[in-house]
């Protein structure tokens, strides 16, 4: 009788988690040839959520976003997009998924058609949906879409050309939550734009998260642009997650080597802190994903790998609140910090 | 901690790279761009001094001008001396004999500024060969020592790589190992770290920190993140709209910033260690103007929280700042109606 009870309970809850999931990667892997951009990433983005997934050039992130909106098909792993699993859809079967992921790119010079006008790129999303609106309904669709991302509704009459970089960012915004999606890919937003722009813009993308509820996947290699906005933070190496957790967790106490120099580098503004905080330098050289390390893809630019690094893959394991795959940390959760111990003093592997 | 300071010898010394009332105009199609206006700035041995500002406001014109790099639709007014001879309207030869040999540039992109069909050895050689006139053979071996002395791992191997088989930050340091081949006074690094990741940007950071502290070079870096700045900078001038509007030593810039336009851009930038839901980052509303001359008024007016009418009517000339503390090594100027005085710098927080 308590063990039925049991298991209809736990029905129930892996039930509420399904409707609750947004997005669900499961081992998801994108081979482009030999090249291994991406190799294993599970991640599970929760309705109305910021996840920030955080890393270098060519760690495979960018590939990551491609792969939730299907410009790319996975050559591994599934995606599921509210419980669909869209990993191998068709075109035409993918466009009724469409409305519920979209994807606002890094250059918004690159990714507006120069030759439609804003109002056109802004409707765009709603026509290819099949919606039928009447001309007067679409113009109040259009000027509703561009006065939520501060612009001014006559702006939907001019070229992409004749708005600045914030502006055109703005537009792809707009362009993007057209659709009501739950979901919304952000690959590097901000990079193109100067440090006053990118405020507003962040600004504004919170705002918006907040008042609309969208859950975010946040693509950057700028942890302290992330802090602003993101619940849960993903760190990725070389095509795998090497550290997963709360915001407040990953900041508080990363516990991989790989974020802990990731956070001592972000360079800080004032010249006391920054000038006083102890160096973390790793070698320039990102190794090539058509060949990744053996064991510890990190241990090749780690400070503090040893033997067992080079021959063991280390698994994602929780610890603490976090997730994190490193031979160092300990049960108990606890692991060395580069940026303050020695390699001498942090013993052996956990 | 301050900022380390150059030799004391040296601070006395005549300034290796004097720019007095520089101006450039672009003329275009539409009419002309006033991009520089009125520019002072002086370069003391071993000095590094950081130049920023974001995007249009004339930083990189500033840089390119000093060594006669604009196209020819840049008009350029003023007087630029490195080590007393002047450049501006130099001969062509004069120019060419002083660029990487006593003045040296390192950009943003370091694969748009190699030769891709060169290995990276024959590129700093070829610097040795054309300045100090050294042999094929000699000038390759001090290669090597270069590629070596800018952090370049197994250089006797590297040398024979091409750019592509290099990552992006080996291949800055091997853009800085050529603008150092000659031993140049004067070193320009336009947004040197802008385009790499933050992991390699630091080593980028201590290269240059290096070179100035073994060789005594003066360094101009040119960048908008406040961040390298903090890092790097002994003195920070801040330009808006083709002008100088703040110049101090950069503790000093960062604690008290006068103009509100430094101050709007040290709040809109993101610090970490900071928790987001408290507050919000600081925008600075409007955009950067295009100019096609500059008005006797304050640019920067129509974006300012302090703005009167006083700012729209006359340019606010660049005089020392009015602080009751103690200005420190070097002098503080701002050039503002209303500047921000004794108060600190400002918190996120008050923006809240």
């Amino acid at each position: 009788m308590n063990e039925v009870r049991d298991e209809e309970s736990r029905a129930n809850e892996v039930a509420a988690a399904d409707t609750d999931t947004v997005l669900e990667l499961e081992d998801l892997a994108m081979h482009f040839g030999p090249v291994r951009a991406v190799d294993g990433v599970s991640l599970r983005i929760r309705r109305g959520q910021v996840t920030a997934l955080v890393g270098e050039s060519g760690s495979g992130k960018s590939t990551v976003g491609r792969c939730i909106v299907r410009l790319v098909e996975p050559t591994g792993g599934a995606v599921r997009l509210g419980g669909t699993d869209i990993t191998h859809l068709s075109r035409s079967q993918m466009r009724r998924h469409r409305r519920e992921v979209s994807i606002v790119f890094q250059d918004p010079a690159g990714s507006l058609d120069p030759r439609m006008l804003v109002g056109d790129i802004v409707a765009e999303p709603l026509q290819l949906q099949g919606v039928r609106l009447s001309r007067k309904e679409r113009a109040e669709r259009v000027s509703d879409g561009l006065r939520r991302v501060g612009l001014r509704p006559e702006v939907a009459r001019r070229y992409p050309h004749e708005l600045s970089g914030g502006q055109r960012q703005r537009v792809s915004i707009a362009r993007a939550l057209m659709s009501e999606p739950t979901l919304l890919v952000a690959d590097e937003p901000t990079s193109a734009l100067d440090v006053s722009v990118q405020a507003a813009v962040l600004n504004l993308l919170a705002d918006l998260q907040r008042d609309i509820g969208f859950a975010c996947l946040f693509i950057t290699h700028d942890l302290s642009a992330v802090e602003y906005l993101a619940d849960d933070i993903a760190v990725m190496y070389l095509g795998q997650l090497v550290e997963q957790g709360s915001r407040a967790e990953i900041f508080a106490t990363p516990r991989h080597p790989y974020t802990q120099a990731l956070l001592a580098a972000a360079p800080v503004a004032d010249p006391g802190r920054q000038r006083s905080r102890t160096r973390v330098l790793l070698g320039d050289d990102l190794p090539s994903a058509m060949d990744p390390p053996s064991g510890c893809r990190f241990h090749t630019r780690c400070p503090i790998a040893v033997a067992r690094c080079a021959e063991e893959v280390p698994e994602l394991r929780r610890s603490g609140g976090a997730s994190v795959a490193c031979h160092f940390v300990h049960e108990d959760g606890s692991a060395p910090d580069i940026r303050h111990d020695q390699p001498a003093t942090t013993g052996s592997p956990a | 901690m301050t900022a380390t300071a150059p030799p004391e010898s040296l601070v006395d010394a005549p300034p290796v790279l004097d720019v007095r009332d520089l101006s450039v105009t672009f003329r275009t199609e539409t009419g002309s761009v006033s991009a520089v206006d009125g520019v002072n700035l002086s370069l003391a041995p071993g000095e590094i001094v950081g130049i920023v500002g974001e995007s249009g406001c004339g930083k990189s014109v500033t840089a390119m001008s000093l060594a006669g790099l604009l196209p020819r639709s840049a008009r350029i007014d003023g007087s630029v001396r490195l080590q007393g001879q002047e450049l501006v309207g130099a001969r062509p030869s004069t120019l060419r004999a002083a660029r990487g040999r006593d003045i040296a540039y390192i950009f943003q992109e370091p694969m748009s500024s190699l030769n891709p069909v060169l290995t990276v050895g024959r590129q700093v050689a070829e610097v040795l060969q054309v300045h100090e006139r050294l042999s094929r053979r000699e000038a390759l071996e001090r290669a090597v020592e270069l590629l070596a002395l800018v952090g370049i791992p197994s250089a006797r191997e590297r040398v024979k790589h091409y750019p592509h088989q290099l990552s992006g930050g080996m291949r800055q340091r091997v853009m800085i190992a050529m603008a150092v081949a000659c031993s140049p006074k004067v070193l320009i690094a336009d947004e040197p770290t802008t385009a790499l990741d933050v992991t390699v940007q630091a080593g980028i950071l201590d290269v240059l920190r290096d070179l100035r502290d073994r060789f005594g070079t003066s360094i101009l870096v040119i960048t908008h993140d406040l961040g390298v700045i903090a890092d790097i900078a002994d003195r920070v001038v801040v330009m808006y709209a083709g002008r100088i509007v703040e110049r101090a030593g950069v503790q000093r810039l960062f604690d008290r910033p006068q103009h509100h336009y430094a101050a709007g851009l040290l709040s809109a930038s993101p610090t970490p260690g900071r928790h987001a839901g408290t507050h919000r980052l600081q925008e600075i509303p409007g955009l950067v103007p295009v100019l096609e001359a500059q008005p006797d008024a304050c640019t920067f007016a129509d974006r300012c929280p302090a703005a009167t009418a006083r700012c729209s009517s006359a340019a606010p000339p660049l005089e020392p700042a009015p602080l009751a503390a103690d200005v420190g090594d070097h002098p503080h100027e701002v050039a503002c109606w209303h500047p921000r005085g004794d108060r600190p710098r400002p918190t996120v927080e008050e923006h809240a």
